[in-house]
């Protein structure tokens, strides 16, 4: 749990460095000139954390409120799916924020595949999908940085996407919203998988996950969440930064994450 | 923010232990990865003094006096985060300068903002957000013009300085606010400055990488956290380096450049890392040629691009704004994770073929592609110097175009120098002229138009199959309306030849 908090709350830091010669560490900074550490919440200035992902896996201890179990169908995706394939570009004058928008933008997420995927993630008429798990190939989400794509998949229904590789702006859209699980896979799942294979995804102790297809029998490790893990498990950049100390709580009774 | 970091854990070197016993620190389990710098001078230093990744060919550092080289990028993130060293990976909240929105993201991100800050939050500074409408703004379409609304009361409520509005749709002209197309109203509004933080939630937010800043685009949780605080946590990428030196044939432009380079990198070659851009090719590109080189960085997967600040930007941005701003430039000693170097005088005329910006081809080996149509406009490809190469193409060929060919200037000073700047060598003739003697359409009203389709009802949308030559940034399967549309992505210059030939065409065919 070590790593975790300190990477929320800062002024950890000054009572793990005392205790840090005899357990394996994370990286830590020191400027030259300091003999103290001076940590203020809210620029941190002297403090950057770099997590090993050794160390993410040695000392995540399951603050996992987030890291559910997912069991459901699959639906299968091949390389560079893009932001407009995910939610054609028209839809755009949807508001994420605002429910009702947001639902519509459940019932057209994955409208803009073309005709080389035969089945449709949301049957025409129905407001969510019956598939709860998206399987991707590389750079999946590339192209636009609206968060109309993370959105309205998990509006539709979808707990995670479970791709090769992510492009940066979806990736960090997932992690803001927590709308749905970014995972990483270390082999071609898209390539073993078919849509309508029922699977599970399993978060492990160390912080890795396991998606278990049992239609095909076969297990998949998956990769740790690294940096973004904290801000996932906290259930987004606003929850993350709340525990941080950066921002006050939220004054509004809506709750911070939007799942 | 990746789930898999940038820099393997390897680049953390850990040294023998034997050094560590040198220096005395021998209490330093082996497991440990803090990699120490031995000291050259006689005395010893127990102290840790600095901890950081390893350069490869960077010799041992003694008490911190000997500066680690930064890259530009590095040195924007680590001044924006008020710290004196940042190293890729490093996790850092980082203060904003600039913060731009539209009216497709704008309501989302205010309506967090609220949501998370209260209902009678204010923004963090009033004079850092520019709110620019411009994706989907002519159109009958409720639900877009209902957004550009509501983004007037959010601005009206919060004071926002810069909020480019329009309210007569019916005619541009008549809005003196109204600018258009983001990416190239803040440039031409003064917002970009070297040395700055710029973001915005628009993912060709990259562009404004051409002034020296650090420049990315953001989703709309991320913007309504930056509404409320002003900052924003960022990992610190990795810089690839591109090279680009030679003479500029006269037949080339930024954009087959870029097309090139991603071409050559992928789509997803750049993920996560910066790509910064020198050489003497760059030091000869004008401002509008560099933000289009910038502006597909995101296209090749990249976080920012980079291209460091010269006479050719201070005048640019000194014309522009009075606002104090200190650029910074990459150290001889950074380190780079990637090179690569290119002879500019041997490229050609390129294009990027359906589905993929990296799905590059000579432009006269698609020659015997027809085409239904020519868009140009766009972030990319609708700036005032695009429109001059088209125009001075058309005029250089004395020919018509035989297909039906689209022009969408970005913004209204666009538009303006479209009607009012003469065209070198053609007489003293404007833009205007040259395209309706070419038998173009009509320049529409500045906006993002039909580069990412948009409302049913959008000015030269693909609604149906066809088959588009386009100056515009991505050519995914639906991308400017039709699922079926075929789009290939081109320069000013290739696309004006295109129009001419009916065909994909390269644009020596008229100007050599």
């Amino acid at each position: 749990m070590a790593i975790s908090q300190q990477f929320l709350n800062p002024t950890l830091f000054k009572s793990l460095a005392s205790s840090n010669k005899n357990s394996p560490t994370p990286f830590f900074r020191l400027k030259s000139t300091s003999t103290t550490f001076n940590f203020k919440p809210l620029t941190s200035s002297s403090s950057a954390t770099i997590i090993t992902r050794a160390a993410v896996s040695s000392s995540d201890s399951g603050e996992s409120k987030s890291r559910e179990t997912f069991h459901g169908l699959c639906f299968v995706l091949k390389d560079n799916i893009d932001t407009d394939q995910i939610i054609p570009a028209e839809y755009g004058t949807l508001i994420p924020s605002i429910p009702e928008d947001r639902e519509k933008l459940g019932s057209f997420a994955l409208n803009g595949l073309p005709k080389f995927y035969n089945e449709r993630f949301v049957e025409p008429g129905e407001m969510k999908s019956k598939y709860s798990v998206i399987i991707g190939g590389d750079n999946f989400g590339c192209g636009s940085s609206r968060e109309h794509a993370p959105v309205c998949l998990g509006a539709a229904g979808a707990k995670a996407v479970v791709a090769e590789s992510y492009a940066r702006i979806f990736f960090r859209n997932c992690v803001a919203t927590g709308e749905i699980f970014p995972l990483e896979s270390e082999v071609r799942i898209c390539d073993e998988c078919k849509t309508g294979d029922v699977v599970t995804i399993e978060h492990k102790e160390d912080g890795s996950s396991l998606l278990i297809n049992h239609t095909t029998r076969k297990e998949y490790k998956l990769k740790p969440l690294g940096d973004a893990g904290p801000v996932i498990d906290a259930g987004g950049i606003f929850a993350y930064a709340r525990k941080a100390g950066m921002i006050p709580s939220a004054s509004s009774a809506s709750s911070a994450s939007s799942a | 923010m990746a789930a898999s970091s940038v820099i393997s854990s390897s680049s953390f070197l850990c040294k023998s232990s034997s050094s560590k016993k040198d220096l005395g620190i021998s209490s330093f389990p082996k497991s440990s990865q803090i990699s120490i710098h031995r000291c050259q001078k006689k005395s010893i230093s127990r102290k840790i003094v600095s901890v950081m990744a390893p350069q490869k060919d960077r010799s041992p550092g003694t008490t911190g006096s000997v500066k680690t080289g930064m890259t530009m990028t590095e040195k924007i993130l680590a001044r924006a985060s008020e710290k004196s060293l940042v190293v890729p990976g490093d996790n850092i909240w980082v203060n904003v300068d600039v913060l731009m929105t539209h009216d497709v993201c704008g309501p989302g991100a205010f309506g967090i903002f609220k949501r998370e800050f209260g209902d009678k939050a204010k923004v963090w500074d009033p004079e850092k957000i520019v709110v620019i409408p411009d994706h989907y703004i002519f159109t009958a379409d409720k639900r877009a013009n209902r957004n550009v609304d509501i983004m007037r009361e959010h601005c009206r409520e919060q004071n926002i300085k810069y909020f480019y509005d329009i309210t007569d749709l019916g005619n541009f002209k008549a809005n003196p606010d109204y600018k258009g197309v983001c990416h190239v109203a803040l440039a031409q509004e003064g917002h970009c400055r070297p040395g700055e933080v710029l973001l915005g939630t628009d993912s060709h937010t990259c562009t404004a990488g051409a002034f020296g800043q650090f420049a990315t685009g953001i989703g709309n949780t991320d913007a309504g956290f930056v509404l409320g605080t002003g900052k924003i946590l960022l990992k610190v990428p990795p810089t690839m380096r591109f090279i680009l030196d030679g003479e500029m044939p006269s037949y080339l432009q930024a954009k087959d450049l870029i097309l090139q380079i991603i071409g050559e990198i992928s789509v997803a070659g750049a993920t996560y890392k910066t790509m910064e851009f020198s050489g003497t090719t760059i030091e000869s590109l004008s401002m509008e040629e560099r933000m289009t080189l910038c502006n597909m960085v995101v296209e090749a997967g990249g976080k920012n691009g980079v291209i460091p600040p010269d006479a050719t930007t201070l005048n640019y941005v000194e014309n522009r704004t009075s606002v104090p701003f200190e650029p910074v430039y990459s150290d001889g000693n950074a380190s780079f994770v990637a090179d690569y170097r290119f002879d500019v005088s041997k490229l050609e005329p390129v294009v990027a073929k359906p589905h993929s910006p990296d799905n590059r081809a000579l432009a006269r080996e698609c020659k015997d592609v027809k085409i239904d149509r020519v868009y140009i406009g766009s972030c990319t490809g609708g700036k005032t110097e695009d429109f001059m190469a088209a125009a001075k193409l058309f005029h250089a060929a004395g020919k018509k175009v035989k297909v039906p060919t689209f022009l969408v200037p970005a913004t209204q000073k666009v538009w303006m120098d479209v009607y009012a700047l003469p065209v070198p060598g053609s007489g003293g003739k404007t833009c205007a002229q040259i395209f309706e003697e070419a038998g173009c359409d009509t320049p529409a009203s500045p906006s993002c138009g039909a580069c990412l389709g948009g409302p049913a009802d959008t000015y030269a949308r693909l609604n149906e199959p066809q088959v588009c030559v386009s100056t515009t940034n991505r050519n995914f399967p639906g991308r400017m309306g039709h699922k079926e549309g075929q789009i290939y992505l081109a320069s000013p210059y290739t696309a004006a030849a295109s129009a001419l030939t009916g065909h994909v065409a390269d644009p020596r065919e008229f100007l050599q």
